[in-house]
C-alpha cells in the first residue's frame, strides 16, 4: 500500500483510535517504511509541543460570577414574575435531597425484596444467547476500517489499560513463547455486562478471549460449541470465567484455553 | 417543590453539575474559536444561558460535549454574523505547501518551535481545523467526542485533524525560514 494512504491512518493510530486490526497493520508497515516512521515522530512531536506549550485559555473568574447570576435571573423568568430569583444551583440542591430519599425509598425496597431476586444479569440469559453474543462481539473486533476503543497493542500496556474501567482485574498473561502473542485488549461489553476482552493471535488467527468474574451466578454456557463457524470454548480459573473465541480449530483453541486456565 | 425543578431544568443532572464545571472548556473553545477574549466571554455567557434555557434537551450523558456543542454552534453564528470571512477561509495548500523538510529533521525543529509562534500558527489556519485539534490536544477528547460537539462523521473529524496538523507543521516549518535544513 502506497504510503500516501497510510498518513489518515497514522494519525488515527497515534490518537489511539484504530481499531485492532488496522493498527497491527500500521506497525507491521512501521518496521520497515522509514519514511512513514519519521512522519509519525513529527506527528508525535507536534502533538507534545502542542500539549506543553500553555494554550489554555482557563475561564476568568469575573466570567464564571457572572455566568451564575444571569443564569438564576433566567431560571427566575422562566418560572414566572413575582419571585426572587433563586439560583438554580440552589434548586437542584433541593431537588438532590428529595432524590437521595427517592434512592435510598428504592434499596429499601429492593433490600426487602431480597437481593437474591434481583438476577445476575448474565444470568438472566440463556447460555446460547450469551455464546452467540461472543461470537458477535468476536466478528465485530476483526471488521477493518471501524474505530473502536482498542488502546494499545502493546502488551506491557493491556494489563494496566484495564485498571479502574472495570471492578474486577481480568489476569493478562503473554503466551507468545507457546505460540500465542498477546497483542492486545479493549472493554467489550456481552450477557448485559462490561467484560474485558484479550486479543491473541496464533499465526494468522485472531483469538478473543472474554473475562468476567464467576460468580457462581451465571447462565450455563457450554464448555465448548461452535457458532457460524467459530469456536467458543469456556474454562473458569481463578474465579473468572474465561471464553475463548476463533476461527481457528477447536484443537489449538482447546489447547490454549488449556494454557490460560493453568 | 418538584415542579420548580421541572420548570428550571426539566433535566435529571443539575446547572452546577453540568454547566459550571465545564466552564473552563467552554472558554477555552470559545477563545480559540473567535481569538479574542472579550468576544469568548460574551459567547460562553450567551451559551450557557443558552444551555440553561435548552436544558431539558440534555440527556444524561456527557456534558462536557454537550455543552461544547452549544459553546461552538453560538460562535458560529457569531462569525457568521460579524466575520463571514472566516468561515469562508481555505486554507491554500499550494501556496503554503512548500518544499518538505527531511522528515528526520522535523520532529527535532518541531521540539524546538516557540510557544509563541505555535499559537500564532494555530490561530492562522481555518477555523474547523483549528477547533478539531483544540478538542483533540487541549480537550482530550475521543474522535467520537469530537463528532458529536462539531455535529461531523467521525471519517470527517479523522481527516480534518490529518489535514489540520499537516497544515500547522506547514506553517510552522515556512516560519523558521533558512534555518531550516531542506530535503533532497
Amino acid at each position: 500500500m502506497a504510503c500516501e494512504d497510510k498518513n489518515l491512518m497514522l494519525h488515527a493510530y497515534s490518537d489511539g483510535e484504530l481499531d485492532l486490526v488496522r493498527s497491527l497493520e500500521i506497525e507491521e508497515h512501521l518496521k520497515t517504511c522509514t519514511a512513514c516512521a519519521a512522519e509519525l515522530r513529527a506527528q508525535q512531536a507536534l502533538r507534545n509541543k502542542i500539549r506543553s506549550a500553555n494554550l489554555y485559555h482557563r475561564a476568568p473568574d469575573a466570567l464564571r460570577t457572572r455566568i451564575i447570576t444571569a443564569a438564576g435571573g433566567t431560571a427566575s423568568v422562566n418560572r414566572g414574575r413575582g419571585r426572587a430569583a433563586v439560583s438554580p444551583i440552589r434548586i437542584v440542591r433541593e431537588r438532590r435531597v428529595f432524590e437521595w430519599f427517592a434512592v435510598a425509598a428504592a434499596i429499601l425496597i429492593a433490600l426487602a425484596l431480597g437481593i437474591r431476586m434481583i438476577p445476575g444479569a448474565l444470568n438472566s440469559r440463556s447460555g446460547d444467547l450469551v455464546a452467540e453474543e461472543l461470537v458477535a462481539s468476536h466478528i465485530r473486533s476483526l471488521q477493518p476500517g471501524h474505530l473502536m476503543d482498542v488502546v494499545s497493542t502493546d502488551q506491557h500496556t493491556v494489563k494496566p489499560w484495564f485498571d479502574g474501567k472495570l471492578d474486577f482485574a481480568p489476569p493478562v498473561r503473554d503466551f507468545a513463547s507457546q505460540g500465542y502473542p498477546l497483542i492486545g485488549g479493549r472493554l467489550d461489553y456481552v450477557g448485559g455486562r462490561n467484560v474485558a476482552a484479550l486479543v491473541y493471535q496464533l499465526r494468522k488467527h485472531y483469538i478473543n478471549v472474554f473475562v468476567w468474574p464467576d460468580d457462581g451466578r451465571q447462565a450455563h454456557l457450554p464448555d465448548s460449541t461452535s457458532r457460524q463457524g467459530y469456536n467458543v470454548i469456556c474454562r473458569t480459573s481463578g474465579g473468572m470465567r474465561l471464553c475463548g473465541v476463533t476461527d481457528a480449530n477447536a484443537d489449538d483453541l482447546r489447547e490454549f484455553m488449556q494454557l490460560l486456565s493453568h | 417543590m418538584q415542579e420548580e425543578v421541572q420548570g428550571t431544568s426539566g433535566g435529571p443532572a443539575g446547572f452546577d453539575e453540568v454547566v459550571l464545571p465545564h466552564l473552563d472548556a467552554a472558554y477555552n473553545l470559545a477563545r480559540w474559536l473567535v481569538r479574542n477574549p472579550h468576544d469568548a466571554e460574551d459567547i460562553v455567557q450567551e451559551a450557557c444561558l443558552r444551555a440553561v434555557r435548552f436544558f431539558g434537551g440534555y440527556q444524561e450523558g456527557n456534558a462536557r460535549a454537550w455543552l461544547l456543542r452549544i459553546v461552538r454552534n453560538t460562535a458560529y453564528t457569531f462569525l457568521e454574523k460579524k466575520r463571514p470571512g472566516e468561515l469562508a477561509e481555505e486554507f491554500d495548500e499550494t501556496i503554503h505547501a512548500g518544499e518538505r523538510v527531511q522528515p528526520d529533521a522535523e520532529a527535532t525543529l518541531l521540539q524546538s518551535v516557540e510557544n509563541r509562534m505555535l499559537q500564532e500558527a494555530l490561530e492562522g489556519l481555518p477555523v474547523r481545523f483549528r477547533e478539531a485539534i483544540i478538542l483533540r490536544e487541549l480537550e482530550g477528547l475521543s474522535y467520537k467526542e469530537i463528532a458529536e460537539v462539531m455535529g461531523i462523521p467521525i471519517g470527517t473529524v479523522m481527516s480534518s485533524l490529518a489535514r489540520g496538523r499537516t497544515q500547522l507543521r506547514d506553517l510552522l516549518l515556512r516560519g523558521r525560514g533558512q534555518e531550516v535544513p531542506r530535503g533532497m
